[in-house]
């Protein structure tokens, strides 16, 4: 038990490295010219990872065996969450200043941040109800909830993509990633169907 | 229907290849006459020194918004667009410091009584350099105040006068595929870069040639050594490394107007009220601008319309954005 802890604390470590990472940069004058773009847009960055590694335990447990898992899961999209925060946290107050009218037009007009908006509200449900007591309370609806994770991964690449202008070898890249991870879970529906169908009774049709 | 011509960049006879020592003293003349602007007014780019020394006497340019604060020369130079280099920022200006610019001649051609291939020394010995602080809005939502140094386009079309059937101009950029290196793949856009404008925009006296910025010559990736700024249009309009003007009867087909034309339009003016189809153009971010202060709001033709609004006065800007 305490080997796991310790495990899950070094997690929770390594999940704020690259905040406390962007610290050093504020702090040394690091970002570039336009520092509050690159602050934006690294916490973006960091949310879309997150979330591609909690889309990741699934399979990795499933290929691995391992048992303990679903805390990290839980673990990492609520990292996820708390990055898409911070990047929602910026774009409102260091970026706009919380100038409400500014912010308004900005979203009316801006197609790909309705995507991120989308995303946002998505990952904000699943939140809160990450703690045991909402799983208790939903009980079959939760898991119906929290497949909506797809629905906010692929709105979150939508809001990712579409703001592009230039390179596109880490977004590929993204994508493949995605696209492995979504292959795998249809895989294992693919298989899971096939080995209910022998376990029914013969003669029954379905 | 548009039919794609290989543009050829045409060779300049051997006899006309300027001697080495004549680009030494191209340099030269860019520097004096660079100290000699700068001295008279603005000391803060220029060492007191040669401030004091030299008292020149260059009137300040009335089309310069004095009262403005220029942004910090280094962001300025680490804060460039220039996808012949690098699609992104930092690797533009690095990969930039490779070209060449040693000779530069223009190649001024078309609608005009007096074609031909221009020195850049040539050109700058008949121009007065003024210095202009303008400001510069980028498509990107970003914006910047910067300090060029330059002369009015019209000073340099009146030379080689245009003929009353010129009604566009086509710029053009270096083609130098191996230190442009994008220039090797036409995937993203097709080179070489090409910007236009219409012949009153061109004759405009807000719209300059800049051979330099901050007192001092062009940096490579700031458009060394000849560039145009337009300031009430957006940055990529203001085309860098110009190696042909050519004066035409049609609108020239420009570059990103070529490769997405809902997305960027001919005119290119900046305009709030024109979002771009997938980012507002309502708000701007000022370089230099510290944590927490709000984005600017953007102005209609960059705070210039009282300058330039007449030459759209009948026309629908939603329609020719």
């Amino acid at each position: 038990m305490l080997q796991i802890n310790k495990l899950y604390l070094s997690v929770i470590a390594g999940c704020l490295v690259p905040l406390v990472w962007l610290g050093v940069d504020i702090a040394l004058n690091n970002l570039g010219a336009n520092p509050i773009q690159a602050l934006h847009i690294r916490l973006g960055d960091w949310a879309l990872r997150f979330l591609w590694l909690t889309l990741a335990i699934t399979p990795l447990q499933t290929m691995t065996k391992w048992r303990g898992m679903a805390d990290y899961r839980q673990l990492l999209g609520l990292v996820a969450f708390f990055y898409a925060t911070a990047h929602l946290v910026v774009y409102l107050i260091v970026d706009h200043g919380l100038m409400w009218r500014l912010i308004a037009i900005d979203i009316l007009e801006s197609a790909y941040i309705w995507f991120g908006v989308l995303a946002y509200l998505i990952i904000f449900a699943l939140a809160i109800t990450s703690p045991k007591l909402a799983k208790k309370r939903l009980g079959k609806n939760w898991k119906k909830l929290h497949r909506s994770i797809y629905l906010a991964s692929g709105a979150a690449m939508i809001h990712y993509f579409w703001q592009l202008k230039g390179n596109l070898a880490e977004p590929v890249l993204y994508l493949l990633l995605i696209m492995l991870l979504l292959g795998f879970r249809i895989l294992v529906w693919l298989k899971n169907r096939q080995f209910n169908k022998m376990m029914l009774p013969k003669g029954r049709k379905q | 229907m548009i039919i794609k011509t290989h543009n050829q960049i045409p060779k300049i006879p051997s006899s006309e290849i300027t001697d080495p020592l004549i680009f030494k003293e191209r340099r030269k003349i860019i520097k004096t006459m660079l100290a000699m602007t700068v001295a008279g007014m603005v000391s803060p780019y220029t060492k007191a020194e040669s401030a004091k020394s030299k008292g020149a006497t260059v009137a300040k340019s009335k089309f310069s918004n004095a009262s403005l604060t220029p942004t910090s020369a280094e962001l300025v130079k680490n804060y460039t667009n220039y996808y012949e280099f690098a699609f992104d920022k930092e690797g533009s200006t690095q990969l930039a410091q490779t070209l060449r610019t040693d000779p530069w001649s223009v190649e001024i051609s078309g609608e005009v009584e007096k074609p031909g291939a221009y020195h850049l020394e040539t050109i700058l010995r008949q121009q007065t350099l003024q210095e202009r602080i303008y400001r510069f809005r980028c498509v990107e939502a970003w914006s910047m105040v910067v300090p060029w140094v330059g002369f009015s386009l019209a000073d340099l079309l009146k030379i080689v006068k245009p003929l009353s059937t010129a009604k566009f101009v086509k710029f053009t950029t270096l083609y130098q595929p191996e230190t442009m290196l994008n220039q090797r793949s036409t995937a993203m856009l097709t080179w070489p870069y090409v910007e236009g404008l219409r012949i009153d925009e061109a004759m405009h006296p807000l719209t300059m040639l800049a051979v330099g910025m901050y007192g001092d010559v062009l940096p490579k990736q700031n458009g060394a050594p000849l560039r145009l700024v337009v300031p009430w249009k957006y940055g990529f309009k203001s085309i860098k490394a110009i190696v042909k003007i050519e004066l035409l009867k049609k609108p020239p087909l420009t570059t990103w107007n070529q490769s997405a034309p809902h997305e960027y339009g001919f005119y290119a003016n900046v305009n709030p009220a024109i979002s771009h189809p997938r980012w507002s153009q309502n708000t701007e971010r000022q370089l230099g601008s510290g944590f927490f202060t709000p984005r600017r709001q953007t102005e209609l033709f960059n705070g210039y319309g009282e300058q330039v609004a007449a030459l759209y006065r009948d026309m629908d800007l939603q329609h020719f954005f």
